[in-house]
């Protein structure tokens, strides 16, 4: 396979897990590097590089969208956002000093919670209003429009919260990833938000944790200008494509599917560490 | 005060959305040259770990690479302005909450951006 060959595949490869991750909600970028490392025999550290890179793109290109839908919260996520980026900052430096095998087995079990996470059913539906003094204190409320008129909430359990988005920021510096889903887990179900407001916030949140890694994994040399390139575009590409056409789409199969592509890809990031071939 | 952050919210959507095609469009030139210029038989492996070329990881480097002409320093360049994209984001949310006169999140912002400066103070 020559140079081209091999970008034009990343490129389709990337195409595909951007749309795909678009239409089911779950993200694209954790698809990358089990695509890269398993399909395309490609060292885990560069993988986390490229997919990094694709995880910015994403969320900084589908801004503009979720804030029309008046969903999101720019207080709660800013608040939040000083836990992730202090956790990507850590997780980065722990990324150039854990065995790539170990890097291995964490994504795997990420990618695992990531595909039974979509299938909980159980969502914050209603916020309550109940305020303790510390999100009295740093006005950690909104309200957001459902069923044609505005509904308010307040933060519960801050700093549960808190603590888990600098979880998610770790595993974001540590694997390359947008790490959506904890995000998701730590709003809605440890603070309480209505599952629209976390998930839209979430999103808008990944871009500033992504780029807390972004110099230092640029300065170890992850960060492969060959491998971003196809990687990048292909994925921008793909969930622009997929966040357009996902009003019109029924995607309860594509998301089982989607889901079963990511447990298997689990499974096999965790055996390779194991057998040593990661 | 709601109808002003969605308002900001949006500007600020707006402008990263054009950044990260500006920087798509970047990657996209240098990773055209990058092909063209690519030498016929196997591809690269990337299997063993070396991390990229010196030059690719500084500012500088990247720079003094594009005036060479160098296809993966166009690509690098790209990547950095996509990098600064959210940096952008926490700042005009800054700039945003001081209008707003709201200082507690001016802070919080402050304290954000802090953050991301010290990662990027890596690549110096």
């Amino acid at each position: 396979m020559n140079t081209t060959e091999f970008s034009g595949l990343l490129f389709l490869g990337s195409l595909l897990a951007g749309l795909l991750g678009a239409l089911t909600g779950l993200g694209g970028g954790v698809v990358i590097v089990p695509l890269l490392t398993l399909v395309f025999g490609v060292d885990i550290r560069y993988a986390i590089g490229a997919s990094l890179v694709s995880v910015i793109a994403t969320s900084s290109g589908a801004a503009a969208a979720y804030v029309r839908e008046g969903f999101s919260n720019i207080r709660i996520g800013m608040f939040l956002e000083i836990a992730t980026t202090l956790g990507a900052v850590f997780g980065a430096y722990l990324t150039t000093r854990v065995p790539t095998a170990a890097i291995g087995v964490i994504f795997g079990l990420v990618l695992l919670y990531s595909a039974i996470a979509s299938y909980k059913g159980k969502h914050t539906q209603e916020g309550s209003l109940e305020t303790s003094k510390l999100a009295g204190l740093l006005r950690l409320r909104g309200s957001y429009p459902h069923d044609g008129r505005d509904e308010e909430y307040v933060a519960q359990r801050v700093p549960a919260g808190f603590g888990l988005m600098f979880t998610a920021g770790t595993l974001s510096g540590l694997l390359g990833i947008g790490s959506g889903a904890v995000k998701v887990l730590a709003m809605d179900q440890a603070m309480g938000l209505p599952f629209k407001v976390s998930t839209t916030t979430s999103n808008f949140m990944i871009g500033v944790t992504a780029a807390a890694s972004a110099g230092i994994y640029l300065s170890r040399g992850y960060i492969s200008p060959e491998l971003a390139m196809p990687v990048m575009l292909g994925v921008l590409a793909g969930s622009l494509t997929g966040a357009k056409i996902l009003v019109h789409a029924n995607v309860k199969t594509l998301r089982t599917v989607f889901a079963l592509v990511i447990v298997v890809m689990g499974i096999e990031m965790i055996i390779n560490s194991l057998t040593g071939r990661i | 005060m709601r109808l002003t952050d969605e308002k900001l919210e949006l500007a600020v959507g707006r402008t990263l959305q054009t950044g990260v095609l500006l920087a798509a469009a970047v990657v996209l030139i240098g990773g055209v040259l990058f092909l063209i210029h690519s030498p016929a038989g196997p591809r690269a492996e990337y299997s063993q770990f070396h991390g990229v070329a010196r030059h690719l990881r500084t500012p500088h480097g990247i720079w003094h690479g594009i005036l060479h002409g160098d296809a993966e320093s166009i690509i690098q360049f790209g990547l950095l302005l996509l990098i600064a994209t959210p940096v952008v984001r926490v700042m005009l949310a800054g700039v945003g909450f001081l209008m707003e006169r709201d200082q507690l999140y001016f802070w919080v912002s402050s304290i954000v951006l802090a953050v991301l400066l010290y990662s990027l103070w890596h690549i110096r």
